[in-house]
């Protein structure tokens, strides 16, 4: 009876098992079938490459969006990836332990916070901010909903997917080869630079890429700062308008429009190649490292 | 050593100086930033917040500055949340105790599944929204509260998954042994002893889950529907709070914008209990775990 018991329980959650892998083919399948529609209409080059944009006239082009979503996730790369890889060194090698401790709940913290939230704070601090201070500065107009305003709000939104996967490739640099660094005379700094960053390099890359794959299809919070006005931005303080804000936008009206429901699913599915290409990537780096480290 | 190799000692000290003080400006960044978003929240909402905003549900032209509350909000995200984390539950733990205990670290099926899980986990929650809506038209669902919960389990499976294995794989070889000894088979294992072992982390995994689930707009928004009313049924439509958020700060009126920053602050007073309640329970509740 137990032994039957067992064996139920075996087959049952062997079957569970199989899901992660067939929920990611369900979801690529099923967004193709639903886009594939729009395959009819126009070749997958016109679709992607095009920047016209009138659904009501049959015109499906994601090239604004496309590089609407590029601009704001290249900017807000360019500003996370420096600070969290520094501070991913102080919590790793200069900060106290108690310091150390205390930054894990906080670094938590800020990967749980729901994005409309950054998206509310955006909307209060970061829109004002480069609408009224950055772009004077830069002697340009702006109404601060902008690639750069969302550029930072999801700088911060990246800052713990990066400094947590720097934190771990850092901590599996053997101690033992910074103390010979250090006995060697090496500064701190130095011995950072030389043992710890050279070793920890194709880390560092993964996370990044990881941080670029999870800002890639960030929605709310952009959306809600971006401007979302869909031509191909020609500077930061343009608006742009992300191929995420692009589907949550529309789903109200994407019944009424025809294929514009398969333009949409296709956005989804953009998406979700992309993604799942840059995770693949992240991962097989990440493997790598830690297969050389054992 | 490529780095100035004539360099004099103070020069180099000097640099290790500046860069340690740089390092630590940009720890600084990171903290002012949570510190700088979580103040703004709760001081802008000081003025909107009070009882009725939580007790009633939107009265005829809320959305225009006159009376109501986010109940309808409050209750539908919690409810939601609720169901979704059950049903992801319902999926993570066989999943992450057939892995455990069943496959070992190495295997094929093992390293697959983990893969899988990591990728399903960078899946972006605006891509679950859509293939949410695929699955509703699939199966002929309106938007509705069942529907939106289905789609926040998928969102939250992974990570529960995740979550959830990481303490299992820290349960030790030989407690395994150990029970496998006294003549348990594998399932009684499995459930019997390693979810005990294992119980305060599992708590941390789906309230993590949780938070996420609650916080998530982007795959409700197709699924899961808007209504002024406590939905009562599961084929009801459902309000959520991060959607009562992005709907009030749309509006021109400046009262109501200023709901939506009562509404965030609400919600962020949910996630941070949620995150207090996992930290608490992480260091506590081991009364039935082995060291």
């Amino acid at each position: 009876m137990r032994l039957l018991k067992d064996a139920v329980g075996r087959r049952m959650m062997g079957l569970v098992s199989a899901l992660p892998g067939l929920l990611v083919l369900l979801i690529v399948v099923g967004l193709f079938l639903k886009s594939k529609a729009i395959f009819g209409v126009q070749p997958l080059s016109r679709l992607l490459f095009s920047s016209a944009w009138h659904p009501v006239r049959g015109e499906f082009g994601l090239l604004p969006f496309i590089t609407g979503t590029l601009w704001v996730t290249v900017t807000a790369l360019v500003l996370a990836i420096p600070v969290s890889i520094l501070t991913a060194i102080y919590l790793s090698e200069y900060a106290p332990p108690a310091v150390r401790e205390a930054a894990k709940p906080i670094i938590d913290l800020l990967a749980g916070l729901p994005s409309v939230v950054y998206g509310v704070w955006g909307v209060l601090v970061v829109v004002p901010f480069v609408g009224g201070v950055l772009a004077p500065l830069a002697g340009v107009y702006s109404s601060g909903y902008s690639i750069l305003a969302g550029g930072i709000v999801l700088a911060i939104m990246t800052f713990p997917t990066i400094i947590h996967v720097t934190l771990e490739v850092f901590s599996t640099v053997p101690h033992a080869l910074r103390d010979a660094s250090l006995s060697l005379g090496a500064t701190k700094w130095e011995t950072t630079r030389h043992v710890v960053l050279r070793k920890g390099a194709r880390g560092i890359l993964a996370a990044s890429v990881l941080g670029f794959s999870r800002a890639f299809g960030e929605t709310m919070a952009v959306l809600m700062v971006v401007g979302n006005v869909p031509a191909v931005p020609r500077s930061l303080f343009d608006p742009g308008y992300p191929l995420p804000a692009l589907i949550a936008n529309n789903y109200g009206e994407m019944m009424s429009v025809p294929r514009y429901d398969a333009a949409l699913m296709l956005a989804a599915l953009v998406l979700m190649v992309i993604v799942l290409f840059f995770n693949v990537l992240a991962r097989r780096i990440l493997t790598q490292v830690e297969r050389r480290v054992r | 050593m490529t780095g100035a190799p004539n360099g004099s000692l103070r020069r180099r000290k000097r640099t290790d100086a500046a860069f340690r003080i740089l390092a630590a400006v940009s720890a600084g960044i990171v903290l002012l930033s949570l510190l700088l978003i979580l103040g703004t929240i709760l001081w802008k909402s000081i003025p909107a917040l009070n009882l009725s905003m939580l007790t009633r549900t939107p009265k005829g032209g809320f959305y225009l500055g006159k009376e109501g509350g986010i109940l309808n909000a409050i209750v539908g995200s919690l409810e939601l949340a609720l169901g979704a984390t059950a049903l992801a539950f319902v999926l993570s733990l066989p999943l992450v105790l057939y892995l455990n205990s069943y496959k070992r670290r190495d295997s094929k099926t093992a390293v697959w599944t983990r893969f899988f899980l990591d990728v399903l986990w960078g899946v972006p929650s605006i891509v679950y929204g859509a293939f949410g809506f695929v699955v509703m038209l699939v199966l002929g669902l309106r938007a509705s509260l069942l529907a939106g919960m289905l789609t926040v389990a998928l969102l939250e499976f992974p990570i529960m998954s995740r979550a959830i294995d990481e303490v299992m794989s820290l349960v030790p070889r030989e407690l395994k042994d150990a029970s496998a000894s006294l003549g348990a088979t594998r399932f009684e294992t499995a459930f019997k002893v390693m979810v005990r072992q294992t119980a305060p982390g599992i708590m941390t995994g789906v309230l993590l889950a949780f938070g996420r689930g609650i916080g998530d707009a982007a795959s409700v928004l197709f699924t899961a529907g808007f209504t002024d009313r406590v939905p009562a049924a599961l084929t009801d439509p459902a309000a959520t709070l991060p959607l009562a958020i992005f709907f009030q700060l749309g509006t021109p009126f400046p009262e109501v914008q200023q709901r939506a920053y009562a509404s965030a602050a609400v919600l962020t007073l949910i996630i941070l209990a949620i995150s207090l309640i996992g930290r608490a329970l992480s260091r506590k509740a081991t009364r039935h775990v082995v060291k």
